[in-house]
């Protein structure tokens, strides 16, 4: 066994998951053999993780920059202006490894770390969402799963007072051997109050705030950026564990130290614990440091410097602070039952140094391990046009029964299972939450609405990468105009398989040209993200997942949205009247049939019809929610709650297209029927038509005069609870 | 067969509700206390004859359900 001074070499280096070329690079941009805690460094600075060495290049197809933008990628989170000198900070962030293979712990880590990525810019957090994917539900281990990863996110979002108020979850056989956690966090700051990464200030000190280090979670980086085989099992103990009662008292330590005035720069220690934290802030700031690792508060006995350094021990902060400051920055962390302790100082020069009980623990230059960390063109195979289906037959087809098994699926069907868990109006600013189509709080303070949703159909950007990302981007747009938002900024979580191989490169290249496209289109900028690279086990990969957080702005709320049905209600079809079956999840789920063509998003359309949508629910006037997975039929069933509803089909169409299509800018809208006139001439220019009335007991759909559909509300009701019904039971 | 089976948590893992105790035996005036751990004990009845068998059993149910073996340890003893 190695000490963690001696010399490294070449099998270290692979061990520690580098490349031989990158451990020649290495030796070059050092000009010396590393000894092993420099190699840890090296190593977790330059994984798949902390560099997007293989996504970079594609990344800087987004569109970054807009009016609204006030911090884009590359800080812990984005910022954008909401008005009223307000900045929505926002980032949505993977922790799909850890959450495999320890879910309750996993998961709230998750939580825990866009948490910290949200206050460290001075915000405070307003929200949290999750998407979420599983594999088959016929697995014991995956119930246990998602049962522990739900069980993980409420715990943490609940302990720490933020409320979780949206999110997504799916399933596919492709997650079977990595699931995926997605969470994001938004947070609110005002606009000169940004605090960001960037070290400054020779002579000021390096301060070290929050929980003991310990030795948990040591490689989890490199772990991150690794895919699985057998031996997963031994990489268990890197496992971090939660606390989020420290969180909270970090976030208020924090965020009181912000407001005093007391902070030069912060950054959270997250992937990489204090070496990613020391490097990336010497880096933004152009400055050095020196630290001295024996004075590191710690949990466990006879840690050593490469253990310190690499330690992912959670709520941890790294702060810069003028050295008048300190004293009372003690004294603050103190009050708030926190540890803060000077571990050392902000130098000239471009080095971190680091003392350990006396000794030179090791002196890296900062240039080659961040600046000029690897950066590859992977080699990728861009994924064949799919080619359409040809449709089956649907006469005499039963409506119901095909109803019915997309409504039971834990697919379509209610998530009420997992969002119950989780607390939703904690902070007392909640206008909608889950259960609607996007997440809306009142700015503190304010009538700003601030509205949130994540979106992406895995299966759709299975058969087409680019059509599905770009559609994930017009399908938040949607989500958002039901509420009254207008969108301001993205952020992405890009999940995919391994880089390495080109037929998944192929895959994130042609989506995060999709995303760029369709941003560019409605004009948002991605003001943050994340790349989560290696989601396979044993060369199966899985789906490729680009999940696109949108968030939107509500100028001065005046209405509460609704996303239910009232007696007397008439409903409308906003849009082309028909959906496409290819790629729905009808062919999917009912037919089995996975293939099809996606189209591309008719942007013009989309924009006109989510302007007009906002401006009716900014009004009051209707309750809106877009039809998207499993088509108007499904839809329909998420409206009725407490009265019935009655639609009819016009002659001339198709009823599986009207029922179960999908894609394109399709609402349906509520409204009483003394709006009619007022609805009615809003719509002007786009397609509208009254389709049906809230009435009775049952979701009723005719068609020339025949009953295609017949639901009870009872019935309706038991079949959406279905899916995820094992979550309750014990 | 009367079996007493200890969870504790690994030595490395955080102990949030250790660490709150120890906190208040501190406010308390307990300085001298530097670490707490908190962990479970179980006292199970279980049919059987052959103590090792006894105990395999009970092992087997630990890895399975009793502890989470990613981040707890267990310990059991048959009395």
């Amino acid at each position: 066994m190695k000490r963690w001074d001696d010399g490294a070499e070449l099998a270290d280096a692979l061990d520690h998951g580098l490349s031989p070329q990158e451990w020649e690079r290495l030796l070059t941009a050092l000009g010396r053999t590393p000894n092993l805690t420099e190699l840890g460094i090296f190593a977790a600075l330059w994984s798949e993780h902390c560099s997007y060495k293989s996504s970079r290049v594609h990344l800087t197809n987004l569109p970054t920059s807009g009016p609204r933008v006030v911090q884009g990628p590359g800080e812990n989170a984005g910022a954008v202006d909401i008005g009223e000198g307000w900045v929505a900070v926002f980032k949505v962030e993977s922790h799909n490894h850890p959450s495999f293979i320890e879910p309750y712990q996993g998961a709230a880590t998750g939580v825990g770390g866009i948490l910290r990525d949200v206050f460290t810019m001075g915000a405070r957090p307003v929200m949290l969402l999750d998407s979420l994917r599983f594999g088959e539900l016929s697995l014991p281990r995956m119930r246990y799963l998602v049962d522990g990863v739900v069980r993980g996110i409420g715990d943490y979002g609940n302990c720490v007072g933020v409320p979780t108020l949206g999110g997504e979850v799916d399933f596919d056989p492709a997650y079977n051997g990595n699931i995926l956690v997605n969470a994001m966090c938004v947070g609110v700051a005002r606009k000169d109050k940004l605090f960001f990464a960037r070290a400054q200030g020779a002579g000021n000190r390096v301060i070290y705030l929050g929980s003991k280090t310990g030795r948990d979670g040591i490689h989890g980086a490199t772990m991150a950026s690794d895919t699985f085989d057998e031996t997963a099992e031994q990489k268990r103990p890197t496992v971090q564990v939660g606390d989020p009662f420290t969180e909270k008292l970090l976030i208020e330590a924090c965020l009181e130290l912000m407001e005093k005035g007391l902070v030069v720069a912060i950054q959270d220690m997250g992937a990489a614990g204090l070496t990613s934290s020391a490097f990336e802030m010497a880096a933004r700031g152009g400055c050095g440091l020196e630290l001295d690792l024996s004075r590191v508060p710690v949990r466990a006995e006879g840690m050593t410097p490469y253990e310190l350094m690499l330690s992912e021990s959670q709520e941890r902060m790294l702060l810069v602070a003028r050295p008048q400051d300190v004293q009372e920055i003690f004294a603050i962390c103190h009050r708030w039952g926190l540890d803060a302790c000077d571990i050392g100082e902000v130098v000239e020069g471009r080095e971190v140094v680091a003392y350990w009980k006396g000794e030179l623990a090791f002196r890296l230059p900062v240039a080659p391990l961040v600046d000029a960390a690897p950066r590859y063109e992977r080699p990728f195979q861009l994924p064949p046009s799919p080619s359409a289906v040809t449709l089956p037959s649907f006469s005499g087809r039963n409506f119901s029964e095909d109803l019915r098994r997309l409504l039971a699926s834990p697919h379509l069907g209610s998530k009420r299972a997992v969002y119950q868990q989780y607390d939703q109006t904690v902070g007392a600013a909640t206008l909608a939450g889950p259960g609607g189509e996007a997440a809306l709080v009142l700015v503190p303070g304010t009538r700003i609405g601030l509205a949130a949703t994540t979106d992406c159909n895995a299966f759709a950007c299975s058969l087409d990468p680019y059509a599905g990302a770009a559609q994930a981007v017009v399908e938040a747009l949607r989500n958002l105009a039901c509420v009254g938002a207008e969108p301001v900024g993205v952020t992405d979580c890009l999940n995919f398989g391994s880089p390495e191989n080109p037929q998944v490169m192929g895959q994130f290249v042609a989506a995060v040209q999709g995303l760029g496209d369709a941003c560019r289109a409605l004009g948002v900028p991605v003001v943050s993200g994340n790349v989560s690279f290696y989601n396979e086990t044993s060369g199966q990969a899985i789906l490729p997942t680009p999940t696109v957080g949108m968030v939107g702005v509500v100028p001065w709320v005046l209405h509460r949205p609704r996303f239910t049905l009232r007696d007397g209600d008439l409903v409308a079809l906003l849009g082309p009247v028909v959906g496409q079956l290819n790629g729905s999840r009808y062919l999917q789920l009912v037919w089995d049939i996975k293939a099809g063509v996606i189209p591309h998003p008719d942007y013009q359309g989309e924009k006109t019809a989510a302007e007009l949508v906002r401006s009716l629910v900014r009004l009051g006037l209707v309750a809106a929610r877009d039809i998207s997975d499993g088509g108007l039929a499904v839809i329909l069933a998420e409206m009725c709650d407490e009265i019935g509803v009655r639609v009819s089909i016009p002659g001339d169409v198709s009823p599986a297209s009207f029922l179960f299509g999908e894609w394109g800018p399709r609402y349906l809208l509520a409204f009483p029927e003394r709006f009619q006139e007022a609805v009615a001439a809003a719509a002007e220019g786009v397609p509208f038509l009254i389709v049906g009335r809230a009435e009775g007991d049952a979701l009723v759909v005719v068609h020339d005069d025949e009953e295609l559909i017949w639901l009870s509300l009872v019935e309706l009701a038991h079949l959406r609870e279905q899916g995820l019904r094992f979550l309750e039971e014990t | 067969m009367k079996v007493e089976v200890r969870i504790s948590l690994k030595r490395d893992v955080l102990d949030p509700q250790g660490e709150a105790i120890r906190r208040v035996l501190t406010r308390l005036g307990y300085t001298e206390v530097s670490a707490v751990r908190v962990g479970k004990l179980m006292l199970l009845d279980v049919e059987g004859e052959e103590r090792e068998h006894v105990r395999a059993r009970v092992e087997e149910a630990c890895r399975e359900l009793l502890a989470n073996p990613i981040i707890e340890d267990f310990e059991v003893r048959v009395l």
